[in-house]
């Protein structure tokens, strides 16, 4: 066994799993930590001419996928409207930044502190070219503002990408978090377009469809409808072969320069995309609350959403919405059990405890249980080629 | 003298820099000296949190996010103890002593334990200043605290030429500023642990092989480094208000300090406070809409033409 080939053994977990499923180029077969997929015998479809997207569907797609969809698609209508729009529609919102995050931390490496801000740059955007009860607003209609939001918002998100990466490690959380106190002061401290500290309210979704698209349950569907767009597209872009590439620049930059790619130009795009989706996902907050001001970009939500990603844990896109989950159930029943004003000390005794014992987060610490208490998995080792 | 790119660098930005002080001086020269006065006391103050930051940084490759923590809890402690003796001496030794204690334990319990994985660390930080964020919000409410000026330093300096009269207390936060300077200076070059730090910065692992007992040295240097933030909330309660948001304000003015000046270098931490501290107070007179604009650009100079700051090593 090669030395490569040992330490992808030994690398383990999601994302080997991952990578074991993954349409294979070669035709070597893969070492693989966790059980090893076998699509060819159990594909139905395999010989047959079926069409491409019902093969990947059936490749990927398990009992767990079927079962989660059916759940987050039945919940609203068994739930109260409470628990739909406050708990379930803003942790998928804020997943959705959150996804954001994780796919930079994850995928690039780079974990940036900005993303909050780029949602708030996007919800700022939406809130100045759109309608709000401010005079400042321009009123344009919602299907020229928000396209416009989401474009000025990943292009500063490009930007910030851009200026960041000439950074490493350590440095890019400090620039990131240097922007976005920056982004913050400047909207507190400007009147004539972002209104100062009042920001702007009534800033609601549009009526569409004869729907009112506040209402908890559009509303909770219009949410989970871009947080299934963000993850797929994670899910996607991770396997193309920018994905790929992207993972070799944060594995090891510089032998990904010395093979011909373009470091830089994949940490920027990374960063584009991640403030894409950090975009959307801040129109839909600022909808969901109604209002924007410089409190929803300060230094607490900035870290807000980090300690969201972290929580969940930064090895799967799930994460992001498993930890926001978590975040909103503590935010919102914390009061019971503690004070209403204590919560910060609740969720960060709960971010220290998974810092310090479960560094993979949630995900991290399940992996952990099922390997303890689940079917024992088998490791293959691939047959030696020498 | 050759016109080469350096001599162009300082053209571009002294130039206009000339250009803009000798129109401030033949406006309203009062205004333009004070407010040098107050950019260069308010860059002591800055000086001083940040050169504790950046102390921690060199050393250890930590970015201790919990700094901002560790200024308000020494401003908190210091105002309570010198309410309590009235003795403001007192008062500056106790916020210093709470810190260094704070960053202590923070250093042996927890970040020893993750050595070199500096993304978890930096991460353990966030979770901690939130965690004192809080506790502080609860032990010490979220009123405004403000703290009085010892009696020897109050009232204003008369007498100055061009500018009249100043704070003495703001005065004294420069000579506090240059003070700590000179004890940083040296500490590092003149004493053993000192030299010990250097070499620690320069390469950890030949410092341990030499026999130092490198945790201890680490243990120190946090110490000092969280004692100093501790000390600069004592003395920065003072001239700005203790309110819970100060802390992140000196965690960004450090951050700031030390992108700009270089990490891990004492001298860059100097030089960054002193720009940072004329920016933002010059903007603050001259253009009060535009002064957070004008640290960001900086910000965005430094970075785009000197990633890893003016003073900056690569690491």
């Amino acid at each position: 066994m090669s030395a490569a080939q040992w330490r992808r053994a030994m690398n383990g977990g999601l994302r080997q799993a991952e990578a074991a499923r993954a349409p294979r180029r070669s035709a070597q077969p893969m070492a693989g930590a966790a059980r090893v997929v076998t699509p060819a015998d159990a594909d139905p479809y395999a010989g047959s001419d079926a069409p491409r997207w019902l093969k990947f569907l059936w490749r990927t797609l398990s009992a767990r996928h079927v079962f989660v969809l059916a759940l987050v698609l039945v919940f609203p209508f068994v739930a109260t409207p409470f628990m739909t729009f406050q708990v379930a529609a803003q942790s998928l919102v804020l997943g959705l930044i959150a996804l954001s995050l994780t796919f930079l931390g994850g995928w690039g490496g780079m974990v940036s502190l900005a993303q909050m801000s780029v949602a708030g740059m996007a919800g700022y955007a939406v809130a100045v070219l759109g309608v709000s009860s401010t005079e400042i607003s321009l009123g344009w209609p919602w299907w020229v503002a928000v396209p416009f939001a989401v474009l000025i918002a990943s292009a500063c998100a490009t930007v910030i990408g851009w200026l960041s990466v000439r950074t490493e490690g350590i440095y890019t959380i400090m620039i990131t978090l240097a922007f976005g106190v920056a982004f913050y002061y400047l909207v507190l401290q400007n009147y004539s377009v972002f209104n100062g500290f009042q920001g702007f309210q009534k800033v609601y979704p549009p009526e569409v469809l004869g729907l009112n698209w506040r209402e908890p349950l559009p509303f909770y569907f219009l949410s989970l409808f871009w947080a299934l767009v963000g993850y797929l597209a994670v899910k996607w872009l991770v396997r193309t072969p920018f994905g790929i590439a992207l993972q070799g620049v944060r594995d090891n930059p510089r032998r990904m320069a010395a093979l011909g790619f373009d470091v830089v130009a994949h940490r920027v795009a990374a960063y584009a995309f991640a403030g894409l989706l950090a975009a959307v996902g801040g129109v839909l907050l600022v909808w969901y609350n109604g209002l924007i001001s410089p409190g929803s970009v300060n230094t607490g939500w900035q870290i807000n959403i980090l300690v969201i990603a972290v929580l969940g844990g930064m090895r799967h896109p799930i994460g992001a919405f498993l930890g926001a989950v978590v975040f909103v159930l503590l935010q919102t029943f914390a009061i019971d059990v503690i004070d209403r004003e204590r919560f910060n000390l609740v969720i960060g005794v709960v971010f220290l405890a998974i810092v310090l014992f479960s560094p993979d987060g949630l995900l991290g610490l399940w992996a952990k249980l099922r390997s303890r208490f689940g079917p024992r998995q088998t490791v293959n080792s691939p047959p030696s080629r020498h | 003298m050759k016109w080469n790119a350096r001599t162009w660098t300082w053209l571009l930005i002294g130039g206009p820099i000339a250009v803009f002080s000798l129109w401030a001086i033949a406006d309203n020269t009062r205004l333009y000296f004070v407010t040098l006065l107050n950019g260069l006391t308010l860059a002591s103050l800055y000086f001083i949190v940040a050169s504790g930051f950046t102390l921690v940084f060199g050393l250890m490759r930590n970015v201790n996010l919990a700094h901002g923590s560790l200024y308000l809890l020494g401003g908190y402690v210091g105002f309570f103890v010198a309410e309590k003796t009235g003795w403001w001496v007192l008062a500056v030794a106790a916020g210093f002593l709470a810190a260094a204690i704070a960053g202590l334990l923070i250093q042996v319990l927890i970040l020893r334990h993750m050595q070199g994985q500096d993304l978890r660390q930096t991460m353990v930080t966030i979770g901690l200043s939130i965690v004192i964020a809080d506790l502080l919000l609860w032990a010490f409410t979220a009123q405004v605290h403000q703290m009085e000026a010892p009696e020897w330093l109050q009232g204003p300096l008369r007498g100055i030429p061009l500018i009249k009269a100043y704070s003495a207390y703001r005065l004294s936060l420069l000579v506090f500023g240059v003070a700590i300077g000179i004890f940083l200076w040296w500490l590092l070059t003149r004493t053993t642990v000192g030299a010990m730090i250097r070499a620690g910065v320069d390469d950890r692992q030949m410092l341990a092989a030499s026999g130092v007992n490198v945790n201890l040295v680490f243990a120190i240097t946090f110490m000092l480094g969280a004692g100093l933030a501790g000390f600069g909330g004592v003395i920065g309660a003072v001239e700005l208000s203790m309110v819970p948001g100060e802390d992140t304000r000196l965690l960004l003015a450090s951050l700031i300090v030390v992108i700009v000046g270089g990490m891990g270098s004492v001298v860059g931490a100097a030089l960054g406070a002193v720009i940072l501290g004329l920016a933002e107070t010059y903007g603050l007179a001259y253009a009060p809409t535009y002064s957070v604009v004008f640290t960001f650009v900086i910000l965005i100079l430094v970075l785009a033409f000197r990633p890893r700051g003016i003073l900056g090593k690569p690491a």
